[in-house]
C-alpha cells in the first residue's frame, strides 16, 4: 500500500514539474541581460542559429529587460492598456447580461426554455470561424469595425457564461428561494439577493474564464482590427519578438501576471464553480 | 411555475412574462449579434458573389471539391478525435490519483495547511489555463527549435544527433496535440476533482461491504456517477479543441505543416481573399455538423420518453 502510494505522489509531482519547468524557463529569461539572452536563446528569438543553452537561473540577473519594457516601451503600454479596455467591459457586460439570462434558465419553467437554451449552448460550442462572416457583417453595418467597440459588444453576448451562470443557479436549494418568495420577496429582489450571491462561484469562474480567453483573444483582433494601435497585448507579443529581442522573455512574463493574479485569487470560486456546474445534470 | 392557485390574469401574465424580462438582454444581443446575420450568411450561401442571383447548391459544391477545405476538415477531425478521448482520459486519471491521495491525506478541502500537496497540485495543474497562448510559444520554440532542449535531450539519450524542426514536420501534429493537453489537462481534472466529491460516500460503503474491488468500484458506481461531469467536460473540451488555433497560428504561422492545416486556418485564408460565398457555405454545414447529433440526441429522447408514458405515467420532460 505505502509503495503504491508513493507512486502516486512520484506520478502526480512529475506531472506538476511538467508545468513548473517551462515557466520557470520564461520567468529565468526575463530577467537575463541581452548579451546572455542572445548567447542562451538565439535560435527561439529567430535571430540566427545557434546551440540552446537553456537555464532555470540566469546566470547574471539584471533588470535591464524589465526596464527596456516597462520605462523605455510606450508600445507595450498602449498594447497592455487595450486589451484591458477590451477585456474587462466585456467581462462586466457579460454579468449584466448574462446573469439574469442565465437566473431565467436555471429557476423559471416556461415554454422554448430547453429549446433556447440548447440554442445558447449550440452558439457556444461553435468555432469562432463559423460566426466570423455573420459578426463581420453585423460590426460592418453598426459601423464600428476597427475599433474597441467592434471587440466588446460581441464578446459581452457570448453564451458560454451564461451556460456555466446557468448551472451554478441550478444547485441553489429551491427552498430557500421558495422561502424568499413566501417572505414577500420579489423577482429582482430574489435575483439580486439570493441568486447573486449564493451562485457567485459560478459567476466568478464565468467572469475568469472570459478574461483569460479575451486576454488570449487572437482571431477576433485578428478579423477586426486593421489599425495597429487598437491591438491588444496578445497579437503585439508575437510582434515584440521580431521588433526587440532582448524584452520579448520579460513581455511574455508581465502579459501572463495578470490573468495569472487573478487566477489565483479566484481559485477558490474557480473550484467551488466547478463543483457546482458538476453536481447537476 | 404551476404552484399558485386561482389568480388574477393580470397578475398571472406578469408571471409568465418575467422569465422573458431576465432573459430579453441577452436574448436581444445574441439575436442581433449571432441571430440575424446568421440569416443573412444562410441567404448569402445560396447565392453568388455579388449577392443577387441565386445560385442553388454551387457554393457547397465547391466549398466540398475544394481540396484544401477537404484537408481542413479532415485534419480537424482528426485532431478531435485524438485530443478529446485523450483530455478525458488523462484528466480523470490524475483527479482519480488526487482524490485517492487527498482522502489517505485527510478531507479534500485542506482546512489547515496543505495535506500531501493536494492543494499545491491542484493550483499548479490549472495554471497553464492562465498563460496567453502568445507567452506559452516563446517558451516552446526553446523546447522544440531544431537547436532546442527536447533534441539535446534526445541526443544525450540515443547517442544519435537529432535535429529535428519539430513544429514545422509531421511532428507538428503530436505537438499540437501535447500543447492542448498541456493547457487543459489542469482544469478539467479540477473538474472531474469537484464530480467525485459529489459521489455519496454511502455508495462506496455499502459496495465494500457487498465485497466489491476497487475496479469494480470504478466501473459500477464511480463511472456511471460522473454522467454530468463527463457532459460538461466533453463541451468544454470541445469548445477549447478549436482554439488551439492560436497556438498553432503562433507557433507555425498561416501556412503550417500539412498535418496541422485546420478549418480555422482555412477560413482565415478565405478571409483574407474575401472568398465569402465558400465562407457562408462551410459555415452553415458545420452548424449543421454541429446541430445533427444535438437533434438526433433529443429525437432519440423524445422516442424513449413517449415509450416510458406509454408503459406508466411519468412527468414531462422538466430535466435538462
Amino acid at each position: 500500500m505505502k509503495g503504491r502510494h508513493r507512486i502516486t505522489g512520484i506520478l502526480l509531482f512529475g506531472v506538476c514539474l511538467l508545468v513548473w519547468l517551462p515557466l520557470l524557463l520564461m520567468t529565468a529569461a526575463a530577467w537575463m541581460p541581452e548579451d546572455e539572452l542572445y548567447w542562451r536563446y538565439l535560435s527561439p528569438l529567430g535571430l540566427g542559429r545557434d546551440q540552446v543553452r537553456a537555464a532555470l537561473i540566469p546566470s547574471y540577473p539584471s533588470l535591464a529587460a524589465m526596464k527596456e519594457l516597462l520605462v523605455c516601451s510606450p508600445g507595450f503600454f498602449i498594447m497592455f492598456w487595450n486589451s484591458c479596455i477590451q477585456v474587462i467591459p466585456m467581462a462586466a457586460g457579460q454579468l449584466l447580461v448574462g446573469a439574469p439570462a442565465a437566473w431565467a434558465f436555471a429557476r423559471f419553467r416556461f415554454s422554448g426554455r430547453r429549446q433556447l437554451f440548447g440554442l445558447y449552448v449550440l452558439l457556444m460550442v461553435l468555432p469562432f470561424q463559423v460566426t466570423q462572416v455573420s459578426n463581420y457583417l453585423v460590426l460592418d453595418r453598426l459601423r464600428i469595425l476597427d475599433s474597441h467597440m467592434g471587440m466588446i459588444l460581441p464578446g459581452i453576448w457570448s453564451t458560454l457564461p451564461v451556460f456555466i451562470m446557468t448551472r451554478s443557479f441550478e444547485t441553489i436549494p429551491t427552498e430557500l428561494v421558495e422561502a424568499a418568495y413566501l417572505d414577500g420577496a420579489g423577482q429582482w429582489y430574489t435575483f439580486l439577493h439570493i441568486g447573486l450571491p449564493l451562485g457567485y462561484p459560478g459567476i466568478a469562474t464565468a467572469l475568469m474564464l472570459t478574461f483569460v480567453d479575451g486576454w488570449n483573444a487572437l482571431e477576433q483582433p485578428l478579423t477586426y482590427l486593421k489599425t495597429k494601435s487598437l491591438w491588444p497585448i496578445s497579437l503585439y507579443l508575437p510582434d515584440i519578438a521580431k521588433d526587440k529581442a532582448a524584452v520579448a522573455f520579460a513581455a511574455a512574463l508581465i502579459t501572463c501576471l495578470l490573468p495569472v493574479l487573478i487566477y489565483l485569487n479566484c481559485q477558490e470560486e474557480l473550484e467551488q464553480g466547478a463543483a457546482s456546474s458538476g453536481l447537476k445534470q | 411555475m404551476a404552484s399558485s392557485g386561482r389568480r388574477v390574469s393580470a397578475s398571472r401574465l406578469r408571471r409568465a412574462l418575467t422569465p422573458w424580462l431576465f432573459l430579453a438582454p441577452s436574448l436581444g444581443g445574441v439575436a442581433v449579434f449571432m441571430g440575424f446575420p446568421f440569416l443573412d450568411v444562410l441567404s448569402r450561401s445560396f447565392r453568388d458573389a455579388m449577392g443577387t442571383r441565386l445560385v442553388g447548391l454551387d457554393n457547397y459544391k465547391a466549398v466540398l471539391d475544394n481540396s484544401a477545405f477537404r484537408l481542413a476538415a479532415g485534419n480537424t477531425v482528426r485532431f478531435l478525435a485524438v485530443c478529446i478521448p485523450l483530455l478525458l482520459v488523462l484528466s480523470l486519471s490524475l483527479a482519480l490519483l488526487l482524490t485517492k491521495r487527498a482522502e489517505i491525506y485527510g478531507k479534500l478541502p485542506a482546512d489547515s495547511g496543505d495535506r500531501g500537496g493536494c492543494r499545491l497540485i491542484r493550483t499548479t495543474m490549472v495554471l497553464p489555463m492562465a498563460v496567453p497562448a502568445a507567452s506559452m510559444v516563446l517558451i516552446w520554440k526553446i523546447l522544440l527549435c531544431p537547436e532546442g532542449v527536447l533534441n539535446q535531450a534526445l541526443t544525450a539519450a540515443t547517442g544519435e544527433p537529432w535535429e529535428t524542426d519539430w513544429a514545422f514536420s509531421p511532428w507538428a501534429f503530436p505537438v499540437l496535440v501535447v500543447t492542448y493537453l498541456w493547457k487543459h489537462t489542469g482544469y478539467d481534472m479540477i473538474l472531474w476533482v469537484a464530480g467525485l466529491q459529489g459521489i455519496s460516500g454511502d455508495l462506496y460503503e455499502a459496495a465494500r461491504i457487498d465485497g466489491a474491488g476497487a475496479w469494480q468500484e470504478l466501473r459500477y458506481i464511480t463511472l456511471p456517477q460522473l454522467g454530468g461531469t463527463f457532459c460538461l467536460v466533453g463541451i468544454l473540451s470541445l469548445v477549447n479543441s478549436f482554439r488551439v488555433y492560436r497556438e498553432a497560428y503562433l507557433l507555425a504561422g498561416s501556412y503550417p505543416d500539412s498535418s496541422i492545416y485546420l478549418i480555422p486556418h482555412l477560413f482565415a485564408h478565405w478571409f483574407l481573399n474575401l472568398d465569402v460565398q465558400k465562407m457562408t457555405a462551410a459555415a452553415v454545414m458545420m452548424t449543421g455538423v454541429f446541430l445533427a447529433p444535438a437533434l438526433a440526441g433529443r429525437i432519440v429522447q423524445r422516442k424513449i420518453g413517449r415509450e416510458k408514458i406509454g408503459r406508466k405515467k411519468v412527468r414531462g420532460g422538466e430535466r435538462m
